[in-house]
């Protein structure tokens, strides 16, 4: 008896102002208030050779003692022989939004004389927090807010030599793009001059686009016009040259960050000096929703497209891959 | 398709074991011989306190951004008694002239018409779907009458459901069809629910907010409401129909939200009518002894309604419908299924694992069932054949035998015919003869008459 199957027909846009106000717009609000109320995650993964300020430009980025390296008191500064994965979460709160950030660290790095394959760990760790999300989703009982620890962003640091990209960076960028949103930076930008950035930014450019690697934001994720204006407008200006800092300077009267050289002070949040503060703004003032949106609607789901489709094709009897251990790394030889 | 899993609707589901990397499994290792150590997932977490302006609250705005851009979307479901005022109310709410014609009393059962509209208020794009129930309470026998209802909500979880388990999916440009809330009009009898009231509303409380609204309610008395109200709560509590109640656990809305809740059902007015009041005009119903404004809270309650459904609590209605009602209806579903999170030698099982076997199976099914319909083809083809060829030889000899009877009945007209001739010859002969004997034979004669 039921005639549910009439297809509902979207009728012309009808304007309200007739009799008055009804309050549709006050939704807003209440899911400002919602997510107020919850809270935001933010995952950002740094890669890079040691030595290249990664844990100084965090500490810069969100202005507290946010890496690894600030909380260590004991242990030695040494390079490990392999690459560690290592994470630490902090709760930070600012105008009575919270944010849980986490900070992935991946020391060791491009460090070894034989950096083959080194960018196989850090995938496999990436793969692993979305099998996680992925498990706890298809949980018959589920919670009600799936913890988020996918990596929603991914700094790559490329040493400033000022010449042309490397092969270690090349491989690294190239298979990670597939998988996270890459943003490359210039590390320690102030040991090039305006020219000689310039030149290397170009230089990097022609690389990533001859070598196919679509560093955030993608070209093909503009959703629209808009969208594009001010995306181009950020990729004419990738790879970022940054400078990290987090001691304080006076200059013209003003506290500010800086580095202080013998021959000047280098202010790191002034745009003729470095780019930072173009970083710092894309990546938490404007573009960090979208950051995570592409994460969750677009990288999350190909690994999930990918990874249901395997079980799909695996014939009876095979090893099946279980819930809660690491998947084989058969699966992750399987590339992508 | 049976499963002998055991139910687990009802026991606890522990969750599964929570520590990703365990300390007791090998680490994994690449075949480059390279050891890669994954440590034990660092889960201190410190409160810092930030030494400037970082910029990270500008992500509430960000995301709301964001959803300005989607849109929204909102399901509205009306319950009651064809002429209650259902149509009127989403007018009045709404502001917007739907288009509507009135509905018959002479339906044969309850069926639900779901129409979408498109609004628009300053930047915020609603899609909103009206969901009617045509025919409810008109039958002589209303035992069935909750039906349609709950298939149809059910049908729009069924739907999400399937979407979020395609392996291709757009969940971000899904058209949410769920009912986010169900406003069930109660009749002003001004004495208590309506057993089909009662038994409708348990029906759906399970699987969907519900909101009751006394219909038409300038026709009960300021002192008979109070007492209808009170009778309508305390059955609704002793039935143990769990009714929406609005949140109060934000400090920002706990007030306002509390003090809504008692007010419960409220008593609203439908008109999209405007009447002059004093100087300005409102809308209204005008009677002979009055004007009823819909908007005067101490006329009715229109205004608590439009205050608790839409500007305060519309986000939480969505938020309850997909967190708890959606959450419930799949749980179940999967159970019925057969899916389970951990088997019986509590190995936890991987729902694309029992997905797979079940899809095989479901083949297997499919197959066997292709096998049997094409041997019965077949063996139909086989008789119908026979029995053609039996027909075949049947008249082939028939044929034989009417050809036969044939070749007889010539051959035996053929001998007449010999006969006849034959007589005829012989007639002839005759005739012959005894012509030439007449000839002869008249002098014989001639002469005998002379004589």
């Amino acid at each position: 008896m039921a005639d549910v199957g009439k297809t509902p027909v979207a009728r012309n846009e009808k304007t309200n102002s007739e009799f008055g106000y009804v309050g549709i717009d006050a939704i807003l609000e209440q899911m400002r208030r919602k997510a107020m109320k919850q809270g935001f995650e933010f995952n950002i993964m740094v890669v890079g050779q040691s030595g290249l300020g990664k844990s100084t430009l965090m500490n810069t980025l969100f202005k507290s003692k946010v890496s690894r390296r600030s909380l260590m008191t004991t242990e030695e500064d040494r390079i490990p022989k392999t690459i560690e994965i290592k994470s630490i979460s902090h709760d930070i709160e600012e105008k009575g939004v919270r944010m849980k950030l986490t900070v992935i660290d991946t020391p060791g790095f491009g460090d070894q004389i034989n950096n083959e394959n080194c960018w196989q760990p850090i995938m496999k760790f990436i793969n692993a927090q979305y099998e996680q999300y992925l498990q706890e989703e298809i949980n018959i009982e589920r919670k009600k807010r799936i913890p988020d620890s996918r990596v929603h962003c991914c700094i790559y640091f490329i040493p400033p030599t000022g010449h042309c990209l490397r092969p270690i960076d090349i491989e690294f960028m190239r298979h990670l793009s597939k998988v996270v949103n890459i943003v490359p930076v210039i590390a320690k930008a102030d040991t090039l001059t305006l020219e000689e950035r310039d030149f290397f930014k170009q230089k990097i450019r022609v690389d990533l686009r001859a070598n196919e690697i679509d560093v955030y934001p993608q070209k093909e994720f503009d959703e629209d016009a808009e969208d594009r204006i001010v995306n181009e407008k950020i990729r004419e200006m990738i790879p970022f040259a940054v400078v990290g800092s987090d001691q304080e300077y006076q200059v013209n009267g003003k506290r500010l960050l800086g580095r202080k050289t013998r021959w000047g002070i280098v202010e790191v949040e002034n745009t003729a000096h470095c780019e930072f503060a173009y970083l710092r703004d894309l990546l938490i003032r404007t573009h960090m929703q979208n950051i995570k949106d592409i994460t969750s609607s677009i990288h999350y789901e190909m690994y999930r497209v990918r990874r249901l489709n395997e079980n799909n094709t695996q014939p009876n009897g095979q090893t099946a891959i279980h819930a809660n251990s690491v998947p084989e790394h058969e699966v992750l030889s399987h590339e992508m | 398709m049976l499963f002998l899993f055991r139910s687990r609707c009802h026991t606890a589901t522990k969750s599964r074991p929570s520590a990703f990397f365990s300390t007791s499994a090998p680490p994994p290792s690449i075949s480059d011989g390279m050891p890669v150590q994954f440590p034990m997932r660092n889960e201190e977490k410190r409160n810092l306190s930030l030494g400037g302006h970082v910029g990270f609250d500008s992500l509430p705005d960000q995301l709301v951004s964001k959803s300005v851009t989607q849109g929204f979307c909102f399901n509205i479901l009306c319950v009651g008694e064809t002429g209650i005022g259902k149509s009127t109310l989403m007018n009045t709410l709404f502001n917007t002239m739907f288009e509507n014609e009135e509905a018959s009393h002479y339906q044969n059962g309850v069926y639900l018409r779901p129409r979408t509209y498109d609004l628009q208020e300053s930047n915020v794009h609603l899609k909103l779907t009206i969901v009617d129930t045509v025919g409810f309470g008109d039958q002589i026998n209303k035992e069935e009458s909750y039906k349609p209802i709950v298939d149809y909500i059910d049908t729009q979880f069924e739907n999400y459901l399937q979407e979020e388990l395609k392996i291709k999916r757009s969940l971000f440009n899904y058209h949410d069809t769920r009912i986010h809330i169900c406003l069930y009009f109660i009749s002003p009898t001004g004495h208590s629910l309506k057993s089909l009231d009662l038994v409708t509303m348990k029906k759906l409380d399970s699987k969907v907010n519900i909101i009751p609204i006394i219909a038409k309610a300038d026709t009960i008395s300021k002192s008979e409401l109070h007492k209808f109200k009170i009778k309508i709560m305390s059955e609704l509590v002793s039935n143990g129909v769990q009714i929406y109640q609005f949140p109060t656990d934000d400090e920002a809305v706990t007030e306002i939200n509390s003090s809504m809740n008692a007010h419960l059902p409220f008593a609203v007015v439908g008109s999209v009518e405007e009447v002059k009041v004093g100087n300005k005009a409102v809308r209204a119903r005008q009677y002979p002894w009055g004007v009823v404004q819909v908007e005067n809270e101490s006329h009715c309650d229109f205004v608590k309604l439009r205050e608790m459904l839409i500007r305060v609590n519309m986000e939480d209605l969505r938020e309850q419908t997909h967190a708890r009602h959606y959450e419930l209806y799949r749980r179940c579903k999967l159970e019925e299924m057969g899916f389970k999170d951990t088997d019986p030698d509590s190995q936890p099982f991987s729902l694309q694992e029992t997905y797979e076997a079940k899809r095989k199976e479901f083949l297997g099914d499919l197959q066997r069932k292709e096998e049997e319909m094409r041997q019965l083809f077949v063996n139909k083809v086989k008789e119908t054949e026979g029995e053609l060829k039996e027909k075949e030889r049947e008249l082939h000899e028939k044929f034989e035998q009417l050809k036969r009877m044939h070749q007889e009945e010539k051959r035996k007209v053929e001998e007449k015919r010999r006969e006849l001739e034959e007589e005829m010859n012989a007639f002839n002969r005759r005739k012959v003869a005894a012509e030439t004997l007449s000839l002869s034979q008249p002098l014989k004669k001639d002469k005998d008459k002379k004589k």
